[in-house]
């Protein structure tokens, strides 16, 4: 009973107080839901990862490798086999099928150990029309519609395989991948006879590589993920911003009835138990609340997440969601948490208030000039394990650490900036209402400090994430014009076809360029090596960092490479180290280039080198110099004379088009997580502005009394909101500019691997200044209609005596 | 005539039906002059002080103030009369929180443009306020905060000062003092004084005394 009498006691506030509480579920449902909702994204990324990884057990079953990273001759598998071993072939490549590239893997399912099936071959007619030519093969439902029509043995759909991946019988993987006899690697079988010839007597070139825990993918994505879960809990902080702040209030507010039910017999800890069960179950309704929506945020993020991983990683990730129960209690976990953060402080006032209190509500988060000091010194000390973790520090954690000291810091030196600047004012101030405007804004600056803090995060990474990827994109537009230098792109179908292009094409263009490549293991990672001809497109406009003097020479005479930035930085190489290329072949490093997107090493030598090392090497691509205008004619001549599809003959245009497109939705869902924690910002700010509203009565009334018309209160409320949201976006700037630089100079090197230059986009900060104050316009909207529409009895009863 | 009231009338709209506040009141005051009015709670004293302060506007009759007629006055009217010839006192003080006792005491006035530092040092000495000059409301005692806001009030040299229970919030000794200082600070300028309480014996140390009974003059 008596509980029952004092949750009512509690509830009851609510009751009058509905847009507070509406504020508080909406917080930390936004809260949770923009938390939730990129962990979903992650999550379901990663499963996805993982099925690739497990393929063939290679996350569970040790494999023997060439030490070179080479494709090895098939009868070693047979020489370990006769010695004991019970090992399985595997050949792995890409193929071609029209313009559909799929990886194969070739397998033979009669040594294949049971860990490492893949795939259902138990019926004997399954068996043999897997064995015998033409074969079958094995792929996904979504590859299957890839290959529809194209000229592939028969398909047959697994939902056990990844994407883009086809496994074959071992003898067909052979034949469509040109390497007759070869085998990438050998799956070790977990139980070997006891006695066994030692691998180095039976195959000396070989090496045992231990399974492969985590997967390429999952660690070449890792640093999009992270990036993702930093955004997620921005968003998340910013929401909690709104909670902590409408918690407070309540708590503020029910100081009276809290002493009222102290002395009537409620202990410290029943009346905090009693809160505490009510700040549960708000949490539990606002959780789920905010774990469907976080729900519909994860599908509406996930088909450009899917976009983004497969042209930046080329990980092919499902675009429709499927959530394990986990997720759901993660997320309404999340949200009792959050709850119990916010909401730590003021049960700890609760439980140590003492009885005799005075019983009027205190002012508000009042900062007291020793609570400003304490926080400006707070805010120091993070800006200065901001510098010192940018100076010493390396590492992706070591760059969000960096990101997160400069943004807390911030938000906390924002108030204490605030009131120095609002004081300043305040001294310059003649009329009497201007030094009332500047006084009063610097009283109101402790009410709204949470949400100007919540705006100056979300402006901070707005301009931040804004100028990193302009900065990327202008970069990126230039490095393109440089690199796709060629007017048209060819592919032949067959190694028959390009030798009768290449002597076709050669008196009708200025040059016919070879791309071709080879893929193999360079330093212990998987990487592209591409030949390049000895020509001045290259010598022109091939996007060098960094060069030894006659670096194109030395390419061309076969002495020489040139790499990538991500290899350079990854392993951190320098001009004149030498390079171990696969086959055992060795080079000097004469140049480094950018080569934006791509996560792979690459290393780029002369062509006729590529073809002396790696005569298998495939010849089907080409770049052709023409004058552009002539481009279309050729085209139309390439098909008349060779039938080629359009497909197959890429011009200039639409592969920058297409590269741009990758770009564009590599940040998209940066931009939405951005536009949503902009909106949770705002959010905070109308839940901080409204609030306030209710507060503002008897501050305003005086004035109305000592001769102010309503409308002059109005249009001077508004002004301080707008003082306020521009002296935050000023404040913001920096902020931003700064994390533009640690996600530039730290943060994107250690996840891709490569360093863009910085530009300024001031046209962009003006224009997010515009929507800042609209933002805290439309915030404002509904409180000040509110004081604007005020009856006079309203204002009147500030003044009764029986109030 | 400083104001003159002639049939004024005053009711709201309450879950049972118009309730009648205020009914025919007649009353006039001159320059110099002071009057208190007395009543019990619910008497209309107040209502009647926020409709010739024109905060509120009645359903019928007529107020001059300063020899405008309120009713052809708009919001910015009554505010600009309010702003320029009439001071009001509350019991609840009503100081601004962000300005601290000078600025306070210099709002009104400034916002009269009839700022006068002289003028305001002597009030300032006067009410006893000169040591707290730089502090805030909330640092000030109820009669400390009272002397402010009779002092903001005064500073402006209002040609009317409305005041409503003054003294409510102060004990005694206190509120006795601070009405002293009050009614020889309005007659050394030579404004009306109009005061409401409920105390007959404070009532009794003004020029002249009326009495509401259930929103009528008794």
């Amino acid at each position: 009973m008596m509980w029952r009498a004092g949750l009512q006691a509690l509830l009851s506030h609510w009751k009058r107080s509905p847009l507070q509480l509406a504020m508080l579920l909406l917080g930390l449902s936004l809260a949770t839901a923009l938390w939730s909702g990129v962990q979903a994204v992650n999550a379901q990324a990663r499963a996805s990862y993982d099925r690739a990884a497990a393929t063939l057990g290679r996350d569970r079953l040790d494999q023997l490798v060439a030490a070179d990273g080479n494709v090895f001759s098939q009868e070693v598998f047979v020489d370990l086999r006769r010695a004991g071993w019970l090992v399985s072939p595997v050949l792995e490549g890409d193929a071609r099928f029209g313009t559909t590239r799929i990886h194969l893997i070739g397998i033979d399912p009669l040594t294949l150990p049971a860990e490492a099936q893949q795939v259902e071959l138990s019926s004997n007619d399954d068996l043999i029309s897997f064995m015998t030519p033409p074969g079958v093969m094995i792929v996904s439902e979504a590859t299957a519609a890839r290959l529809s029509g194209l000229d592939t043995p028969p398909l047959r759909i697994s939902k056990d395989v990844p994407a883009d991946t086809a496994i074959v019988d071992i003898s067909a993987a052979q034949r469509l991948l040109g390497k007759p006899e070869q085998v990438s690697r050998l799956i070790v079988a977990p139980e070997q006879p006891l006695s066994q010839t030692p691998l180095a007597d039976v195959a000396g070139t070989l090496v045992r590589k231990a399974p492969d825990g985590e997967g390429d993918l999952a660690r070449l994505t890792d640093s999009f993920h992270l990036n993702l879960t930093a955004f997620g809990m921005l968003a998340f902080v910013v929401g909690l911003f709104i909670v902590y702040s409408a918690i407070g209030l309540a708590f503020e507010q029910r100081r009276p009835v809290f002493r009222t039910l102290r002395s009537l017999g409620f202990s410290a800890k029943a009346l905090t138990g009693l809160l505490l069960a009510e700040l549960l179950f708000f949490a539990l309704v606002a959780g789920v609340a905010g774990v469907v929506l976080g729900y519909g945020i994860a599908s509406l993020l996930l088909p450009d997440v899917a976009a983004t991983l497969r042209g930046l990683y080329g990980a092919d990730v499902p675009g429709v969601l499927s959530l394990r129960p986990s997720w759901w209690a993660a997320g309404v976990g999340i949200a009792v948490g959050g709850t119990l953060v916010s909401a730590a402080q003021s049960l700890w006032r609760v439980w140590h208030m003492p009885l005799l209190a005075p019983a009027q509500p205190r002012a508000w988060a009042r900062a007291s000039e020793s609570a400003l000091r304490i926080q400006a010194l707070a805010a120091l000390g993070l800006f200065g394990l901001t510098a010192a973790l940018a100076h010493w520090g390396s590492g992706l954690v070591v760059g969000f650490s960096v990101l997160a000291a400069m943004l807390m810091g911030a938000a906390l030196a924002l108030p204490v900036l605030l009131a120095i600047l609002l004081s300043l004012m305040q001294k310059q101030a003649r009329g009497p209402l201007s030094f009332w405007f500047w006084a009063d804004s610097r009283q109101q600056l402790p009410g709204l400090s949470l949400s100007l803090m919540a705006l100056l995060l979300a402006l901070a990474a707005n301009v931040g994430v804004g100028t990193m990827v302009s900065s990327f994109r202008l970069t990126f537009t230039g490095w393109l014009d440089q690199r796709l230098a060629a007017e048209l792109y060819i592919t032949a179908r067959t190694e028959d076809e390009a030798a009768r292009l290449r002597t076709w094409l050669n008196p009708r263009v200025e040059a016919v360029l070879p791309i071709w490549n080879t893929e193999g293991d360079v330093r212990g990672q998987p990487a592209q090596i591409y030949g390049v001809a000895n020509h001045a497109t290259y010598r022109n406009n091939w996007p060098l960092l960094q060069s030894v003097p006659d670096v194109w020479d030395r390419v061309a005479s076969g002495n020489s490479a040139i790499i990538n930035e991500q290899l350079y930085r990854r392993d951190g190489l320098k001009l004149g180290d030498t390079l171990t290329l696969p086959g055992g072949w060795q080079t000097q490093i004469a140049g480094i280039y950018s080569d934006y997107g791509n996560p792979l090493a690459q290393v780029m030598v002369g062509v006729d080198a590529l073809s002396q090392h790696y005569p298998e090497v495939s010849r089907l691509r080409y770049g052709v110099r023409l004058n552009p205008a002539k481009v279309p004619a050729l085209r139309e001549d390439l098909g008349r004379d060779f039938d080629l599809p359009p497909q197959n003959m890429v011009d200039q245009a639409a592969i920058k088009q297409t590269s741009l497109d990758i770009f564009e939705k590599t940040f998209a869902v940066t931009a939405v997580l951005n536009v949503l924690t902009l909106g949770v910002a705002g959010v905070a700010m109308f839940a901080s502005l409204m609030t306030l509203s209710g507060m503002r009565l008897p501050q305003v009334a005086p004035l109305w009394a000592m001769g102010l018309t309503r409308r002059s209160l109005v249009w001077l409320e508004l002004a301080r909101t707008m003082v306020l949201a521009v002296l935050t976006m000023v404040a913001a700037l920096p902020v931003g500019i700064g994390l533009a630089w640690v996600l530039l100079a730290i943060v994107n090197v250690e996840a891709f691997g490569w360093r863009l230059p910085m530009h300024l986009f001031p046209a962009d900060w003006a224009r997010l200044g515009g929507l800042s104050v609209l933002a805290a316009l439309f915030a404002a909207l509904i409180p000040l209609r509110r004081l604007a529409r005020l009856a006079p009895t309203d204002l009147l009863k500030v003044f009764a005596n029986e109030r | 005539m400083l104001l003159a009231l002639h049939g004024v009338s005053k009711s709201y709209e309450t879950a049972e039906g118009p309730l009648a506040v205020l009914q025919d009141i007649d009353l006039d005051l001159k320059a110099g002059e002071s009057l208190s009015l007395t009543g019990e709670s619910g008497s209309g004293k107040s209502t009647l002080l926020h409709l010739i302060a024109g905060l509120d506007s009645p359903d019928l009759g007529q107020i001059r103030v300063l020899d405008m007629d309120m009713a052809t006055l708009d919001d910015s009217g009554r505010a600009a009369m309010r702003r320029g010839g009439v001071g009001l006192v509350f019991q609840q003080f009503n100081l601004i929180p962000s300005l601290d006792v000078s600025a306070n005491l210099a709002f009104h006035a400034k916002l009269a443009g009839r700022h006068d530092p002289a003028w305001q040092a002597s009030l300032t000495e006067r009410l006893g306020l000169t040591s707290l000059l730089h502090r805030y409301p909330e640092q000030l005692s109820g009669g400390q905060q009272q002397r402010v806001a009779i002092g903001r009030t005064l500073a402006a040299r209002p040609k009317l000062v409305l005041a409503d229970e003054p003294t409510g919030n102060l004990d005694e000794a206190t509120g006795d003092s601070v009405l002293a200082l009050m009614l020889s600070l309005v007659a050394e300028t030579g404004a009306g004084l109009l005061m409401v309480t409920h105390s007959i014996r404070l009532a009794d140390q003004l020029d002249r005394r009326i009495h509401l009974r259930g929103g009528r003059i008794a």
